[in-house]
């Protein structure tokens, strides 16, 4: 059997953070379950906001818990890839933007 | 159309199989947990009977449909059908039961041919709640059930029917190519003749079952994106919206094997093992009755011929008193009804 970095079934082993060192575990759960609540969002827009920050983060824990996540929800697969090109878009905008800083040094340096 | 398991001769279409997958496998040895062992830790073992309720009757697996999810196996290869004979059986328990809720479900029982002088004789008897699991496109598959919605209005049946999702490809996926369009026709039908509208008796609710190797969300919000979605496309009105896991047997189970997601879905079931839905479970208050008549503790219980654990285990020598001191037959299918909110005929139970 292959080996690789990560590993699906660690995804449901993630509670077990909390084992070495307790209080700091339990309060980011608590903190992370109180984030999901519905509030000024619904709990579906949070589910698609996770969504698109998993991609541009590329966590491959939290793209399937929140792939799951939206079909549970009655997410369509649209809204889900929708998601993804707005958290793309934004990736790739915070990389172009930086070309001004890039010109700005040029303009700078050249004569 | 795809033809059932039993027409291919599927080895799941053995229900023998399907229980030896269950009860092994990754249950085997110091493996997951069985659902005895979960119900344990809470002292519910062995599961009992509380008030009977709910006779659920299944009047046949044929089924003009062959959905990809089905419990039953039905479709339009299954030729298994309640005689006459067994329906009088049935109106006799009906007469004497102390059940308030009678539950026709199928495959499609309208295709019984004896389906409306059933509905007819169970009506007199004075049911509570008489409801009609129908799966829509059967109200549109031939002319002669065109007119099942009136016959539905006339006998006060209260229409609870299948449809997974608001948009035509989730809903053709599960179900089959046009199932979407039909349902959608079926349901302004159901609407036309008054069920579904707010405050009205006739009630009309739906049945969301996932379209894939995932659980259910949470049925109220669910039941709000549907009354919005069908309501704006389509015009069309409902009452409540019922949210129901997929059992991990028959067709969903050969699905779950074949697409490599029978571990990650029994994982699944069992980390959203909920203890305060175990009390609420279906089979606490219902008996089910097969076409020929045999009674079991549910629906899926019934499609694993896993027969009621009592002497007495046919309608012919039905005998709620002796039904209400059995105690319920469990595997690790039940798991798909204690995760998270629970999961019924009703839908939610916790």
């Amino acid at each position: 059997m292959s080996k690789t970095y990560y590993d699906s079934g660690d995804l449901r082993k993630f509670g077990e953070i909390t084992t070495w060192s307790e209080e700091l575990g339990n309060k980011f759960f608590d903190y992370y379950g109180k984030v999901f609540e519905e509030g000024a969002l619904t709990a579906r827009e949070k589910s698609l906001i996770a969504l698109a920050v998993a991609h541009t983060e590329q966590c491959p824990y939290c793209i399937d818990a929140y792939t799951k996540d939206g079909l549970q929800r009655g997410i369509t697969k649209e809204q889900m890839m929708e998601a993804i090109h707005v958290g793309a878009a934004i990736k790739s905008g915070a990389t172009l933007v930086h070309g001004v800083q890039m010109m700005n040094k040029v303009n700078k340096l050249e004569m | 159309m795809k033809k059932s398991l039993q027409a291919r001769n599927n080895d799941l279409a053995n229900t023998s199989r399907q229980l030896e997958i269950l009860s092994n496998g990754i249950f085997a040895g110091d493996g997951l947990p069985t659902f005895a062992d979960k119900i344990r830790e809470t002292n519910q073992f062995p599961l009992r009977p509380k008030k009977l309720e709910i006779l659920q009757i299944n009047l046949g697996y044929m089924c003009n449909q062959v959905c990809a999810h089905c419990h039953v196996d039905a479709g339009p290869d299954r030729k298994e059908i309640m005689t006459i004979e067994t329906m009088q059986q049935c109106i006799e328990v009906i007469k004497k039961t102390d059940a308030h809720t009678l539950d026709l479900t199928g495959g499609a029982p309208e295709m019984n041919p004896n389906f409306r002088w059933f509905v007819e004789e169970a009506s007199k008897a004075g049911i509570k709640d008489f409801i009609v699991r129908s799966n829509l496109t059967i109200i549109r598959a031939n002319k002669k059930y065109y007119d099942l919605p009136e016959f539905f209005k006339k006998h006060n049946i209260h229409v609870v029917s299948s449809m997974p999702h608001w948009t035509r490809g989730k809903t053709d996926k599960q179900r089959g190519n046009g199932v979407f369009d039909k349902s959608i026709k079926a349901l302004q039908m159901l609407n036309d003749v008054g069920y579904g509208i707010e405050g009205s008796n006739l009630k009309l609710d739906l049945v969301y079952n996932p379209s894939g190797a995932f659980l259910p969300g949470d049925q109220m919000a669910l039941q709000n994106d549907f009354k919005k979605a069908l309501n704006n496309d389509f015009n069309i009105v409902f009452h409540n919206l019922f949210a129901i896991t997929n059992l991990p047997i028959s067709r969903f189970l050969d699905y779950l094997i074949a697409s490599e997601n029978y571990e990650e879905y029994m994982h699944s079931l069992i980390d959203a093992y909920n203890p305060s839905a175990v009390e609420n479970v279906m089979c606490t208050n219902t008996i089910s009755i097969s076409w020929d008549g045999w009674l079991y503790d549910c629906d899926f219980n019934q499609m694993l011929n896993l027969k009621v654990n009592t002497n007495i285990k046919h309608i012919s020598e039905y005998n709620e008193e002796l039904l209400q001191n059995r105690n319920i037959i469990i595997n690790q299918h039940c798991y798909g009804c204690t995760a998270g909110a629970g999961s019924s005929c009703q839908g939610v139970v916790a």
